[in-house]
């Protein structure tokens, strides 16, 4: 994608100037300061929890800073709301969109500031301004869908939509692409630049460093609450952004010694199973998973990934097959069985299976293991040592912030949390364990890490099932791939021959020797 | 978290803040109906605290209710809402009064008995609603309020025995036999003025501390509490949810159900022929609420609701129609139903939680 820069140096929309925030004892933003220019796309760039949305919820108005100021288009101003934000054409798109599902597009859109004829909305002339706006940027909406018809990306130009509807010249994306297809990125790509054409400022919340150089022209860097720099992207390399967000040279390849695979620990046999509409999606699986190994399972999403783990770990029933653990049938067992078995998983969805968010992070920690004789006896919890295991793990698997033993779990960043299962997991240290997008939000130092655990366990002999929708992280680091799609195993390849143009082939129903 | 912050987000002031605007709402309404609320309220206020006597029967009004709202916090804890304490509680007074006319025991063993029995009556009423979920997907709010009806009928059955039935030929049953009473001793009885002063808030606040040791220190509440708050983490960590709902709708049951047994025994000593439901079970949910499904909560909310409603009976003294005292709790649940509200503007103002 060609990058053209649409920045005007010469117009200062927005300068924030040592802005403080601390939360009781805690900084979340350390003297930061921030300057965006008229047409610039400014990226901030830090690891989870590092203080992105926090500086942005202060310069929409959300919270209001310890101490620093804001100016606006050259003028000191007060933000004490988001109204006060959007009335100086600030506009923010959350990360997790706040949209009503069974309205329209436009409902959604002019929801809170309803132009009125008479008693009645104005549904009409909201309409046409919508789709002059939609036509404008690009932005492809059709105003009339309900939104729990339309796609994740759509709901998104929905919610820029609404933003610019509200006459916003500042816009704020946080985590814009956390939830999008690789192809509605590119399209979401296109449409900051049409926004920055326009003469709009874009600031972009993220940690991914391929978009950072693909549409940023500045970034600035936050590290653990504090202002490192504000860099030209053109003139800054991947390596060198990424150093500046953890601190330290992060390592993209992934360090594996080759290994001999022991003998087969996991089989799954001719499995058949539906999904929740009653939809046949698992059509004969076969897989087999042996000692010592990670398998990749590369494939797009909805081909069965979801039905198939649920299966294996017996949250769902199979209608028929067979899943072997060292060669026992499990199908169809509770999941505590099959827990027993030797059988652990980082969940796809981190919030709805893999966490209890009213729980605190030490109870969350023992989510399994509550009732083992090293936390309870007779029945009785043994809050002293559950708490001490949680020092442990939060130390060793660097959960942040130090110290949050007795934190919810929901009040820890996504990373965070997606690390408190990590810990959890890789400490139960089963014979096989499955991972399911297991760095899906996570920074880059995060990713490597959890890299780090999975090739351990697969060093210390154990067996790793990948299940992954980005290519680059089975291929980097799987010793053998399947790929599967429409619920079968549509190919395989070893490690040494792993090319991604015929995994990418297999992914969309192509045979490998065709 | 400063002190500040911990108050701002400690729900006891939002109970605090509910319970004001709920008497506010309760004096306009007494206003436009052209009563004095000035008048209303301290007739309500010396009819609690007025004499030892009238703080005594607040008491005795309390205990059945910490019982039934002990009975719905638990089941709000684990996910499900107990309407049908009403019906277990009824259950619990049929149990108790029926072993408490048959047995021939001493005292403290009849006791035992009675208690044991309503208990038992009380957990089977919430484990038949159980089994329907959990076996057959039935929403356990449907077959509750039909298990509420179905214990009313029962009791209306049951009254009508010639076995249990006064001999006078009143709606009622027999009066249980002294063996089974859990009054307290006469001196304490003297001292108060108030004959009805019983052992039973001994036995809720007894059920409370109970409540809240599984709840917070034992495996089981730990499971309770996890499919409680999620039901599909619990099932992934391999926690049984169906399990877990049959414990806790039976636990809530006995809790209802004893909070029956406290009634016959400790104060009417008989259970007569209803005409419309008594209303022990939905005020558990009150109590529930505005204890925030917290055991000692309970026991403080039950107090609040049990004073309001002997005080409320007075009311009638001075001409102001003691519904107002129901008005006044309903509000206060819609303040407390939107508290989160008030927490977010309070919290903004302040710099909001990290």
């Amino acid at each position: 994608m060609a990058k053209k820069s649409n920045i005007d140096e010469s117009q200062i929309v927005i300068q924030m100037k040592d802005i403080v925030k601390k939360f009781g004892n805690f900084t979340a933003n350390d003297h930061i300061n921030l300057t965006v220019h008229k047409g610039e796309v400014h990226a901030i760039l830090g690891e989870n929890g590092a203080g992105k949305s926090t500086l942005m919820n202060v310069l929409y108005g959300m919270y209001r800073p310890t101490s620093g100021t804001i100016e606006v288009n050259g003028t000191p101003v007060e933000i004490d709301s988001p109204q006060k934000a959007i009335s100086l054409g600030i506009g923010m798109v959350h990360q997790h969109f706040m949209l009503v599902q069974p309205f329209t597009v436009t409902e959604n859109i002019i929801l809170g500031m309803e132009p009125m004829k008479g008693a009645v909305v104005d549904l009409k002339t909201a309409r046409e301004k919508i789709v002059e706006l939609s036509n404008r940027y690009n932005l492809m909406v059709d105003p009339d869908a309900k939104v729990e018809d339309i796609s994740v990306g759509m709901q998104q130009r929905v919610e820029i939509l609404k933003v610019l509807y509200r006459g916003a010249n500042i816009l704020i994306l946080d985590e814009p692409t956390a939830s999008l297809t690789p192809q509605e990125i590119v399209d979401l790509m296109d449409i900051i630049h049409n926004l920055t054409k326009d003469g709009k400022s874009v600031i972009l919340i993220t940690h991914k460093l391929k978009e950072i150089k693909s549409a940023a022209d500045n970034c600035s860097i936050i590290r653990r609450g504090k202002y490192i720099n504000t860099v030209n992207v053109e003139t800054t390399t991947e390596d060198e952004l990424a150093a500046m967000m953890v601190g330290r040279q992060v390592s993209f390849k992934v360090d594996k010694k080759p290994q001999e695979p022991g003998e087969v620990i996991l089989e799954v046999k001719d499995l058949h199973g539906k999904d929740y509409r009653g939809v046949e999606i698992l059509k004969g699986l076969n897989l087999k998973v042996r000692k010592g190994e990670i398998v990749g399972l590369a494939g797009v999403d909805g081909n069965g990934q979801s039905q198939l783990v649920e299966i294996i770990t017996g949250l769902s029933k199979a209608d028929s097959g067979s899943v072997l653990m060292h060669g026992e049938d499990v199908v169809n067992k509770s999941p505590r069985f099959i827990f027993e078995k030797g059988i652990t998983s980082i969940p796809e969805d981190r919030q709805k299976h893999g966490l209890v968010l009213p729980f605190t992070v030490a109870e969350n920690l023992v989510l399994q293991n509550f009732a083992d004789k090293e936390f309870s006896k007779n029945g009785i919890l043994n809050k002293k040592k559950i708490k001490e295991h949680a020092t442990k793990l939060i130390e060793k698997f660097d959960i942040r912030p130090v110290g949050c033993e007795e934190r919810l779990a929901g009040q820890l960043s996504g990373g965070n949390q997606q690390k408190v299962i990590i810990a959890r997991e890789v400490t139960n240290d089963a014979d096989l364990l499955i991972a399911f997008n297991p760095t899906r939000g996570l920074d880059v130092g995060a990713i490597e890490f959890v890299h780090k655990y999975l090739v351990e366990q697969r060093n210390k002999n154990k067996a790793v099932l990948l299940v992954s929708f980005e290519l680059s992280e089975i291929m980097s680091l799987s010793d053998r791939v399947d790929v599967i799609f429409d619920g079968q195993i549509s190919g395989s390849m070893e490690d040494n021959k792993f090319d991604e143009a015929t995994l990418g082939y297999m992914m969309a129903g192509g045979k490998a020797d065709e | 978290m400063n002190k500040k912050s911990k108050i701002l987000n400690s729900n006891a002031l939002y109970t605090f803040i509910a319970i004001i605007l709920g008497f506010i709402v309760g004096a306009i309404l007494l206003l436009i109906i052209g009563d004095d609320p000035i008048v209303a309220y301290s007739k309500l206020f010396t009819g609690v605290f007025g004499k030892p006597k009238f703080i005594a029967y607040s008491i005795v009004y309390a205990s059945p209710l910490i019982f039934t709202g002990l009975s719905v916090a638990f089941s709000f804890r684990t996910g499900v809402f107990n309407i049908g304490a009403e019906g277990q509680f009824v259950v619990g007074s049929i149990a108790a009064v029926v072993t408490g006319i048959l047995f021939d025991l001493p005292a403290p063993l009849h006791i035992l008995v009675c208690l044991i029995s309503a208990a038992a009556a009380g957990a089977l009423w919430g484990a038949v609603v159980g089994l329907l979920k959990v076996k057959r997907g039935i929403n356990e709010v449907l077959s509750y309020i039909m298990f509420n009806w179905i214990a009313f009928y029962l009791s209306n059955y049951v009254v009508n025995i010639a076995m249990f039935g006064r001999d006078s030929g009143g709606e009622a049953t027999k009066d249980i036999a002294e063996s089974a009473e859990i009054g307290a001793p006469e001196f304490l009885k003297t001292l108060t003025g108030c004959t009805d002063i019983n052992w039973g808030i001994l036995l809720a606040i007894g059920a409370a501390i109970l409540m809240w040791f599984i709840m917070e220190k034992t495996t089981l509440g730990f499971k309770l509490r996890a499919v409680g708050f999620s039901k599909t983490s619990a099932e992934y960590a391999g926690i049984s949810s169906n399990k877990v709902f049959m414990i806790s709708m039976s636990i809530s049951g006995i809790l209802a159900g004893l909070g029956g047994a406290v009634q016959v025994l400790g104060m009417q000593h008989r259970v007569s022929q209803f005409a419309t439901q008594e209303q022990y079970g939905f005020q558990g949910i009150t109590v529930a609420l505005i204890g925030a499904s917290n055991p000692i909560g309970c026991i403080f909310a039950a107090l609040f609701y049990g004073a309001m409603k002997y005080g409320g009976n007075k009311l009638t003294m001075v001409n102001v129609p003691a519904e107002v005292v129901n008005i006044i709790m309903g509000t206060i649940i819609v303040f407390i139903a939107v508290s989160h509200v008030f927490k977010r503007l309070l919290n903004k103002k302040t710099g909001g939680e990290a």
